[in-house]
């Protein structure tokens, strides 16, 4: 019977099929689910946004929260920790990925061999195993705050914490330094330890990636740019900067941007140590309310938007630099 | 600049090249020496010298200037086993010498194509039947007991043997001509792709029960292996992708021509070339997958990592993370290093390994 069908009539039917398929297991899911939801006297719908969350959120420096305020609000604050988390670990992960790019090129054999040593040993350890090292070195070896570390004038690093200056944004321009007073640090400000381990473990970990890209990036460009620069007289320096770097940025900047992506995902991470970014606060609300569809819902669509965006960012970048007749 | 070891050079010569070669390269060189002088010394000394090593010294540890790897001496078997019956735990071991087994005949090439996957096979039926039991005067052992680096290794292996067919499938599907076929495959990918691997497992533990008919559940280490299951196969489906994009198309349209139907072309043509091709990347895919097995602690399954982190909730162990987690970070590299020099072998190997496909990987 089907034999005698064209080929166009066919994928009609298949698709027939797999539309009902998909359609019939979604009823059959929705129908369990409205039935377990009733069962459990849990109201479905976006509604509990609204209540108030009843918990203290350890870290809420952009925005003030306290446990009067409604679950939409601390799920605001564990977005905006997610992105302070993620921008200041995608900053420093791409300045210690172009070191160590840099460094597995170089002529000395003793940096070549450490960058790559680094690259395969943080790329060869699971993220959460490298959090919870870093967690255990804060919170474990480090000193109680009347004797942290002071490495560099005004940075203090204690049990607590990491203390850093800052800089005042109203005028005139001050730097404000921590200082040990009491029992702990006053002025400047004082990065927790769950934000100082997600921050280190994730810039860490990216750089690694971003290394391996960029070194990459740098042999990908063709042998003759090199000997044609040589030939023009430049000098080494100048070669590198002028030369060999935009056109390395090229063929870098697409994984590179989708390192970035991988680390803002990365950084749900932080529930496991603690950190309470946006998958943390929407677990949270899920065990305090039940609502655990649209908790997971609220999770999956902000990270698919952080994504889309970036890729269409990244659309836009190609469009305007690709080569002609490029790649990518 | 870019001076060679030649094997006539001496080592003098050599040394002024790659380590002195110029006013920055001096320099640093000067520098790494400086600090590995001041760092080394102390660093092995903790690590090595001053270290606990003898299980039966909780007590020492909590005086010694050194590391605590008593803790590691004492915890070996839960690390390992976790909770399996103490008296059966020749199981359990015997499953981690059949996968690496099984992963060194795959590896080395010992066997080609329909043996590999016939002795694949029996190896993950005998692997079920050592760890459930319950039949040949095995004892039954329930999932929940199952743990340690065991559980790791079958949370990857049967996470990438199982999503691997339903990763061709979406890999087809995102190729195929169906438009509904297209974007149901694309819709899947880009979905999983673009949200972290938590909250898929946040889905397979607090919402995939709320989805099932009531009376009906499915324990936690088999939700989650749905889930990384789920997961992987989106990844995998991209790798696989690359591979059929590298065929050129001339070698679909000679098959057309024959007269193949789609699934021969499929079958016969396309799919050997593309895995054929997409080897490396599909390793370095089994890699990133090994590690994220490691997230399981977020939801409380007893892995490897799991079970170092739960041995230091006891008091005698508490305040010794450091030393643990190093332990742990060794043994996940243990595993991942060699894979990883095992891919770049293979992509040197293959005349499609240049600088720019190592690029794409990423």
């Amino acid at each position: 019977m089907v034999r005698q069908l064209d080929i166009r009539q066919r994928a009609a039917l298949y698709q027939i099929f797999l539309l009902a398929g998909v359609c019939l297991a979604g009823w059959y899911f929705i129908a369990n689910a409205v039935d377990n939801l009733l069962a459990r006297r849990i109201a479905s719908g976006f509604g509990f946004l609204w209540r108030e969350a009843g918990f203290e959120i350890g870290e809420s420096t952009l925005l003030s929260f306290g446990a009067a305020d409604s679950y939409f609000k601390a799920l605001t604050v564990g977005l905006l920790n997610t992105f302070r988390v993620a921008l200041l670990a995608v900053v420093f992960s791409t300045v210690i990925g172009v070191a160590v790019g840099l460094a597995r090129l170089s002529p000395n054999w003793l940096l070549t061999k450490l960058a790559s040593t680094y690259v395969e040993l943080l790329r060869n350890i699971p993220l959460v195993v490298q959090l919870f090292f870093w967690y255990a070195v804060i919170t474990e070896s480090f000193p109680a705050p009347a004797q942290a570390l002071n490495p560099l004038p005004g940075f203090y690093l204690s049990n607590r914490g990491l203390a850093v200056p800052t800089i005042s944004t109203l005028l005139p321009l001050a730097i404000d330094y921590p200082a040990f007073s009491g029992f702990n640090f006053s002025g400047g400000v004082v990065l927790s330890p769950e934000f100082t381990a997600l921050f280190l473990g994730l810039a860490l970990y990216t750089a690694a990636f971003i290394g391996e890209i960029v070194r990459a990036g740098i042999l990908a460009v063709d042998r003759g740019q090199y000997e044609a620069a040589q030939s023009q007289g430049l000098s080494p320096a100048q070669l590198m900067r002028l030369i060999i770097l935009p056109q390395a940025l090229r063929l870098v900047v697409p994984p590179v941007t989708s390192q970035y992506l991988n680390c803002i995902k990365n950084s749900s991470l932080a529930v496991a140590i603690g950190y309470p970014d946006l998958v943390s606060i929407a677990n949270t609300t899920i065990n305090q309310t039940g609502q655990a569809i649209e908790g997971i819902a609220v999770i999956m669509l902000v990270y698919l938007t952080i994504s889309l965006a970036i890729s269409a960012l990244m659309n836009r970048y190609n469009r305007r630099f690709a080569l002609r007749g490029g790649k990518t | 600049m870019n001076l060679t070891n030649g094997r006539g050079a001496s080592g003098c010569q050599w040394a002024r090249s790659r380590l002195f070669g110029s006013w920055p390269s001096s320099l640093a060189t000067l520098a790494i020496v400086y600090l590995a002088a001041r760092w080394l010394p102390p660093l092995l000394n903790w690590a090595l010298l001053r270290a606990v090593w003898s299980p039966d010294r909780a007590a020492a540890c909590r005086d010694s200037q050194g590391a605590c790897w008593a803790f590691v001496a004492d915890k070996f078997r839960f690390i390992l086993f976790a909770t399996f019956p103490a008296d059966q735990h020749w199981r359990p071991a015997l499953v981690i010498a059949i996968l690496l087994a099984l992963y060194g005949v795959s590896g080395f090439q010992l066997v080609r194509r329909l043996r590999l996957l016939c002795l694949w096979l029996g190896g993950l039926a005998l692997i079920g039947l050592l760890m459930w039991g319950g039949i040949f005067g095995l004892t039954y052992v329930e999932n929940e007991r199952w743990g340690g680096l065991t559980l790791t290794l079958l949370l990857s292996t049967f996470g990438i043997a199982l999503a691997f067919p339903l990763s061709i499938l979406l890999a087809l599907g995102r190729r195929s001509e169906m438009p509904l076929l297209r974007w149901f495959s694309i819709g899947y990918i880009e979905l999983i792709r673009g949200v972290p691997l938590i909250s898929v497992l946040f889905m397979a533990s607090v919402m995939l029960p709320l989805f099932l008919p009531q009376g009906v559940s499915i324990d936690k280490l088999l939700r989650a292996q749905l889930a990384m299951t789920l997961f992987a196969a989106a990844y995998l489906a991209e790798v696989i992708r690359g591979g059929l994009q590298a065929i050129p198309p001339q070698q679909e349209e000679a098959a057309l021509a024959t007269g193949l139907s789609y699934w021969q072309r499929v079958c016969y043509v396309t799919l050997p070339q593309a895995l054929r091709v997409a080897i490396p990347p599909l390793v370095n895919t089994f890699i990133g997958f090994f590690k994220d097995t490691s997230l399981v602690v977020i939801i409380g399954l007893f892995d490897f990592l799991t079970t170092i982190k739960v041995s230091l909730n006891e008091p005698a162990w508490s305040g010794f993370g450091i030393e643990a987690y190093l332990f742990s970070a060794l043994g996940y590299f243990a595993f991942c290093y060699p894979m990883s020099r095992y891919s770049q072998a293979l992509e040197r190997q293959t005349a499609h390994g240049t600088g720019l496909s190592a690029l794409r990987e990423n």
